[in-house]
């Protein structure tokens, strides 16, 4: 990390001005938000301004914040209730392809984040950039600037149907050719959507819904109060002092 | 005179030098690559996704089978970036194991590569060479995780136990027995450290003897010196990292630059290549072997000195003792938690990175304050780095594209994910 990251969230908030939604800074790491009008501009500025100079992209991946901060386990009342305390959440591990919820009414629920890394100045930067429509939501393209976000942003396209516009080549890349969806959304089922087998008396491989698998959750999802971990933690780094 | 048209041809995904499953359709004007194409995705098993279904520790064993000659560096890229989000440090002692085995793993995955990629060019022997060498430094990972390659060692706080005391060694059976049992179990003697240490101080004639076969060799030289030239340009643009970008000239390694573990008590030096063609990415690796050693020789002379606690005393990440939870409530309701639920990482989001042997490997983490995270992505070098052939092949012949594969060091388990 740069030492100096604290003047690079501010430096960065003064040379890019309202071209930017917000700039913050936590544990070191900086994070700026970006609208998609802007989102081409900032990245041209990052990657040739003396001061920045940001001339890789190290990383680019989509999100979906569907079902962000809720939980499959209900730990508020745990004994009025009893073991039924299963929540009927988003949670891709509770539903099949045929029961997956279709809500529409999640707000902006996809990003895409890109880590870029300057060698001239040792220094990092995280940018974000939230698609403004659900449905179709379409993001700039930043091959363009870096080579390196072509692969990247076909990822992102595949797994989460993140658009990127001007993209000279966006195809799927990591799933079978002429899969059907976007498996790394939240209301996509984790067991998937079809599944494969050889079939003895077509004598061909077929496609078929899933039924070998059924949609259960092992582990619940649960949000807890982390204050005793602080204390925990608090309590741990004395001892290591005192050793 | 009669029309030549191009035409196309599959390459793999069955092709042994395709190194996996690699599924490349090259476009050929004769022996020439007009246009490269890997479609790739052959060995995608989600495991993004799969990680957001379960608790945090429990995905620290896909993190090996991702990169799956270079199993340690990515836990450890995984297990930082909970760290991060916990604001919890790992004690001394566990940092100097976790460099200690990075660099045990760094010299697997570079002699790996060396074998493969000489074999894939033609040089049989190199591979048997790096393979022995290989078991030993196996037998290392299983003395201390009980697996050869998919480790699960790293965990949240520390590593999972201390290097054992006593070097496991071969038993007696029908083929190995007297002398023989007895060469084979010298240098097993002692405890894990002195196996350790035995193998660095052999290890640089072993290197001596790579560089004999294939440093000088003239088919080598034909096969590499010129080929798949990668400039500095390029290799920035293209986000390469590792040896990639270290075989164009720069000097750019984050156990340096942004140093993690125990790296900045180091004392190691970064090769750089100068022409960036695939023989000066083989001297770099050849040369990061060597440093490697002599960073694995600093770890087992500190770790001699200084023994400690490898995982921090927080019962909330890691485990009580055994004889612990025999006496203590508090100790037995930590452990069945910590074995059920997991534990929950405050909301917030990191990207942490490590130098893995093939380049940056990085763990961008998103967690809501649950147990478990809410979108994990995984930066693999082999994915950038692939993501650059058709830019850097076009031109060459089909055999250097067997070469440039080689030089890339992919493998697919990380590329896939």
């Amino acid at each position: 990390m740069s030492t100096d990251t604290g003047t690079l969230a501010q430096r960065l908030g003064a040379h890019l001005g309202d071209k930017i939604a917000a700039v913050h800074e936590w544990r070191g790491e900086t994070i700026i938000d970006v609208v998609p009008e802007n989102w081409l501009a900032v990245g041209q500025q990052l990657r040739d301004a003396a001061e920045f100079r940001f001339e890789q992209l190290i990383d680019l991946c989509g999100v979906d914040y569907l079902g962000y901060g809720q939980v499959e386990w209900d730990t508020a009342d745990v004994t009025s209730t009893g073991f039924s305390r299963g929540v009927e959440g988003e949670a891709a591990g509770r539903f099949d392809w045929a029961h997956r919820p279709r809500t529409g009414a999640g707000h902006k629920r996809f990003a895409a984040i890109v880590q870029l890394t300057s060698i001239a100045h040792n220094a990092r930067v995280r940018l974000r950039c939230h698609a403004p429509d659900d449905a179709l939501p379409v993001i700039p393209s930043l091959v363009p600037l870096w080579p390196a976000a072509n692969w990247f942003e076909r990822e992102a396209f595949d797994l989460f149907g993140i658009v990127f516009e001007g993209h000279p080549d966006l195809r799927r890349l990591l799933t079978d050719y002429g899969f059907v969806g976007h498996p790394f959304r939240k209301d996509f089922p984790l067991i998937g959507n079809v599944e494969v087998r050889f079939d003895e008396k077509l004598g061909r491989v077929i496609y078929e819904p899933v039924t070998s698998v059924v949609p259960r959750v092992t582990v619940p999802r649960v949000l807890r109060d982390d204050s005793d971990l602080m204390q925990a933690r608090a309590e741990a780094a004395d001892k290591w002092r005192e050793n | 005179m009669q029309e030549i048209k191009n035409y196309t041809i599959n390459f793999g995904p069955q092709h042994p030098a395709a190194h996996g499953v690699l599924r490349l359709v090259l476009e050929m004007d004769g022996e020439t690559v007009v246009h490269a194409d890997p479609h790739i995705g052959l060995l995608h098993r989600g495991t993004e996704k799969l990680a957001e279904s379960k608790p945090f520790n429990h995905s620290i064993g896909y993190m090996d089978r991702l990169d799956y000659v270079s199993m340690m560096c990515n836990e450890h890229a995984y297990v930082r970036a909970i760290e991060t989000l916990m604001g919890i440090e790992p004690p001394p002692r566990a940092q100097y194991i976790r460099t200690l085995f990075d660099e045990i793993t760094r010299v697997l995955n570079h002699l790996m590569w060396i074998g493969s990629n000489a074999l894939d060019l033609g040089a049989m022997a190199v591979f048997l060479y790096a393979f022995r060498e290989r078991e030993e430094l196996m037998d290392v990972y299983e003395a201390v995780s009980g697996t050869r390659m998919h480790a699960t060692y790293y965990r949240p706080g520390g590593v999972y136990r201390d290097l054992p005391g006593q070097m496991p060694q071969h038993k007696e059976s029908r083929w190995h027995k007297g002398a023989d049992l007895a060469r084979r179990n010298a240098r097993r003697e002692g405890s894990l450290l002195d196996f350790i240490d035995a193998f660095a101080d052999d290890f640089p004639q072993r290197v001596d003897e790579y560089e004999t076969l294939l440093t000088d060799n003239r088919i080598w030289k034909q096969r590499t010196v010129g080929i798949g030239v990668v400039s500095p340009e390029q290799a920035l643009a293209w986000g390469m990292t590792g040896p990639m970008l270290r075989g164009s000239g720069i000097e750019w390694d984050l156990r340096k630059k942004q140093p993690y573990a125990m790296y900045d008590a180091m004392d190691f030096d970064i090769p750089v290549g100068v022409h960036g063609d695939c023989y000066d990415r083989y001297l770099v690796r050849v040369e990061e072997m060597r440093q490697s050693n002599r960073i694995i020789k600093q770890c087992v002379a500190w770790l001699r000195a200084n023994p400690g606690p490898v995982i921090v005393d927080n019962y909330k990440v890691a485990p009580p003792k055994r004889e612990e939870m025999k006496q203590s409530m508090e100790a037995l309701i930590h452990h069945f938690k910590l074995f059920t639920e997991g534990y929950c990482v405050p909301a917030g989001e990191t990207y942490c990175a490590v130098e893995a042997p093939k380049g940056e490997f990085g763990c961008y983490l998103v967690s809501d304050g649950a147990n478990k995270p809410f979108r994990v992505h995984l930066r693999a070098p082999g994915f950038v780095h692939l993501s650059s052939m058709d830019a850097i092949v076009k031109g060459h012949l089909l055999a250097d594209v067997v070469a440039m594969i080689g030089t890339y060091d992919v493998v697919f388990g990380e590329i896939d994910r």
